[in-house]
């Protein structure tokens, strides 16, 4: 037994609303710049849809993840190691810019420079990658609440498993919101597939990051991650991804999207798990099988062998107990309501989700009847196949069972709360028609439903010996470094070139968001300094020209 | 005049060439990359990048063979000068062809791809002016010297080879550079330019052929940065590990 610790993630979709605030919190904290325009670390999907980018989950057109070879050994699903590198002058699975969209900004300096006309002059659309007018035709989020239209809805790669015919007619329509960020896999096929070995995942947290100086653009772990959660900075040449925050981690802060939240819906914590059966439990012959395989995995933090086997490994004092009060460890394997996006893409995907009840709980609703009732619910949750399946397929492989059990829960969990709410004694038969006690039921609902932010986020911080040097304590003053704040614009090289570059893993500098601010340009490619991006533009400072000078201000600048 | 040209710029170019990369290397780890174009377009680079590569590396075997290796060694195991020359124009030829076809589809796409025009530095056009000069310079010499014997048959390797192969024993012998036709004499020193560019231009990836891979473990594990923040510290300013 090798016993690693893991940062994880839960989250519990009933609360999600799609209102993006994570994205756009992310997206400005890491993915503000050039080159990664077009680059959502976090994206928030409108299920049934087709996710971002379009019809990622269609493995056998981009062949991400693991697959099983004839011998039933584990296998990389796009090709051995040989086939990687002889694919490597044009990576044949590669999402282009039109899988994902075309990033644009508007041409804002016509409205304050046109001359007088007739007709109010528009800001029209302008290309960020050719400096082109364009016409808009997707997006990130260009599907958002669409939830599988007549045009959508067939090219959702998870709609189009479900075995029987699906027509999405009014009354069966369902929608829920999937946030998704890197999974920070505990068999990351990123990093698998990277010839340089500049992917790799921490030994201390689990967090799988690109080294930026060992990456040399050969773009192969794009193709790798199932989940597409690997980018490739169109301007410095670099993959980037998620970073799970771990300058915040460090510290002890939770992540970005899971502060921002407005649903509070998100959870972290650490999981321990068995290193050296990780690969074992990847090559489980049956997809229906790596769910459990995968919670086999994780090591229960109280079992004094684990716990033991833990310090052999010099996990920390703190850390250990940080994993037994991980509110992700309870709601994986005490509670069991969470279960791992796509299982059978075999990375062993270590964010995990709580499935809707909504969608259930809208259609028991709209007959008339009580959706509040535990029978109603639970006999809503039979007959409604769809949703149920859909889930299945996103969660467990397509097995219905996990599922059924887990909206039960949270089912039972609702009716049970309304008759305390209700001021009546609890129906001990309930938790009991689902296996709980009525103690764990009332803890798994001040866990799911008050969410204490203390009890959400259980970070231990990285070893206070270190911490003044750690990023987001920043003691030490952030631009002192050797040759000075050189930042903003592009060395000899391309975009980011030369020393003076602080690694594009740091958040957003003042210097770039200065430049990016006060730059003239709208983000003109053929200069290769600008900066400036109006779609992201904060508010903060004006762009030269975005507004007239004010009266006798004209000498100024 | 021959000895400027014929001795102390290789030497120089070369210089440069090595210098330059350990320069670059040590200066400029995140800016070594491809630069992959693949994201803004892919339905020609996935023609055009394996033929071009493919056929350059075809291309730099075939040099290896033709510059490196003295005709006294062919001879020694048995080839004939006419099985050589045979051998080394037929292949030689395909990948020649492999590469000014890749080659020209990809500076096509490089100029009418808007996306992938604006994404290319001034660097970048120096660089594939002058790749594009070294090879058709060198595509010429193979057809029109010989294969149509345009000028009179001329054996490189009893002359450019003898004198590319001093440059590693450092006796350099301009008279037989001076001597070969105008068109390998251009070939030469455009290719020892290029080579002066080289460490300046995406052509560093050349030395990141991850063969590695093949070998390494699926998933790397590595311990949190020794380093810590994102930034290096100030010289003079590095951790002490006391515990050690
Ligand atoms: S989800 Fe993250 S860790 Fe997993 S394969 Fe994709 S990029 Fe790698
Ligand atoms: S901030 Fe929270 S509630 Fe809003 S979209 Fe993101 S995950 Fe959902």
């Amino acid at each position: 037994m090798k016993v690693m610790a893991q940062m994880a993630m839960v989250m519990n979709l009933d609360k999600c609303i799609g209102c993006h605030t994570c994205s756009v919190t992310c997206k400005q904290a890491w993915t503000n710049r050039t080159g990664t325009e077009y680059v959502w670390f976090n994206n928030v999907e409108t299920r049934p849809g087709q996710g971002y980018p379009r019809t990622y989950e269609d493995q056998e057109r981009w062949q991400g993840g693991w697959t099983l070879n004839k011998r039933g050994r584990l296998q990389l699903k796009a090709g051995g190691r040989l086939k990687n590198l002889a694919t490597i002058f044009a990576s044949p699975k590669q999402p282009s810019i039109d899988d994902y969209y075309e990033p644009w900004t508007y041409d804002y300096e016509n409205l304050t420079s046109a001359p007088l006309q007739e007709h109010t002059p528009v800001a029209r659309p302008q290309s960020l990658l050719s400096g082109e007018p364009m016409s808009i035709r997707w997006s990130a989020n260009w599907d958002d609440d669409l939830a599988g239209g007549p045009e959508l809805a067939p090219s959702d790669p998870v709609l189009a498993k479900i075995s029987e015919q699906i027509k999405l007619e009014f009354e069966q329509t369902f929608m829920f919101y999937l946030p998704r960020i890197c999974e920070h896999c505990l068999n990351p096929s990123c990093a698998a597939s990277c010839p340089s070995g500049a992917i790799y995942k921490r030994t201390e947290d689990g967090i799988v990051l690109v080294d930026q100086d060992r990456c040399r653009g050969w773009r192969k772990c794009i193709t790798g991650c199932p989940y597409k959660k690997v980018y490739f900075n169109h301007r410095t040449g670099k993959a980037e991804k998620c970073t799970f925050c771990f300058p915040r981690i460090e510290v002890g802060l939770p992540t970005v999207c899971s502060e921002t939240c407005v649903g509070r819906l998100r959870y972290l914590g650490l999981v321990l798990y068995d290193a050296d059966r990780v690969l074992e439990a990847a090559s489980v012959t049956d997809e229906k099988e790596l769910l459990d395989a995968q919670r086999r995995v994780l090591l229960d933090p109280n079992d004094p062998a684990v716990v033991a086997a833990a310090e052999a490994e010099g996990i920390p004092r703190d850390w250990i107990e940080a994993a037994q009060r991980s509110p992700v460890w309870k709601l994986i394997s005490t509670y069991r309501v969470a279960l791992p996006l796509h299982p059978e893409y075999r990375t062993m995907p270590m964010v995990w989700y709580i499935p809707p009840l909504s969608p259930v709980v809208d259609a028991v609703a709209k007959t008339g009847e009580d959706g509040e009732d535990r029978r109603n619910l639970f006999a809503a949750i039979d007959a409604l196949r769809i949703p149920v399946e859909y889930l299945a397929e996103l969660f467990t492989a397509g097995d219905t069972a996990p599922v059924t059990d887990v909206l039960r829960k949270l089912a039972a969990m609702r009716s049970y709360m309304r008759d305390l709410a209700m001021g009546r004694d609890g129906d001990a038969s309930i938790p009991e028609s689902v296996g709980m006690s009525e103690h764990t039921m009332r803890e798994m609902y001040r866990l799911l439903a008050i969410a204490k932010y203390e009890e959400r986020y259980v970070i231990p911080a990285a070893h206070a010996e270190q911490a003044h040097g750690l990023e987001e304590l920043a003691t030490e003053c952030s631009l002192d470094y050797e040759g000075g704040p050189g930042m903003g614009g592009s060395g000899p090289f391309g975009e980011g070139s030369g020393p003076g570059f602080a690694s594009p893993i740091a958040v957003e500098n003042f210097h770039v968001l200065q430049a990016r601010q006060t730059s003239g340009t709208v983000a003109d490619p053929a200069t290769r300094k600008a900066k400036v991006n109006l779609l992201n533009w904060d508010g903060k400072g004006a762009p030269e020209g975005l507004f007239p000078p004010a009266a006798g201000e004209e000498d100024e600048s | 005049m021959s000895t400027l040209l014929w001795v102390v710029y290789p030497y120089v170019c070369l210089a440069v060439f090595v210098l330059g990369h350990v320069w670059r290397y040590r200066y400029d780890q995140f800016g070594w990359t491809t630069r992959s174009s693949q994201l803004y377009e892919r339905r020609l680079l996935r023609w055009a990048s394996p033929m071009f590569h493919v056929g350059i590396l075809a291309v730099f075997l075939g040099h290896v063979m033709g510059l490196g290796v003295p005709e006294s060694w062919t001879r020694a195991v048995g080839m004939s000068e006419e099985v050589y020359h045979a051998l080394a124009i037929s292949i030689g030829t395909i990948a020649g062809v492999c590469t000014v076809l890749g080659m020209i589809l990809l500076i096509y796409r490089r100029r009418t791809v808007g996306p992938v025009f604006s994404a290319t530095t001034r660097m970048d056009k120096a660089m594939y002016l002058v790749l594009a000069v070294v090879i058709v310079l060198g595509m010429w010499n193979t057809i029109a010297g010989s294969i149509l014997n345009l000028g009179g048959a001329y054996d490189y390797r009893e002359g450019v080879s003898v004198w590319f192969r001093g440059i590693f024993r450092f006796d350099l012998h301009p008279e037989l550079m001076v001597d070969a036709p105008l068109g390998f004499q251009l070939h030469g020193l455009v290719a020892m330019f290029l080579f002066a560019l080289w460490p300046f231009t995406r052509l560093v990836h050349v030395f990141s052929v991850p063969l590695g891979y093949l070998v390494r473990p699926y998933v790397v594990y590595r311990a949190r940065d020794q380093r810590l923040g994102s930034r290096a510290p100030r010289r003079g300013w590095e951790r002490v590990d006391a515990r050690r």
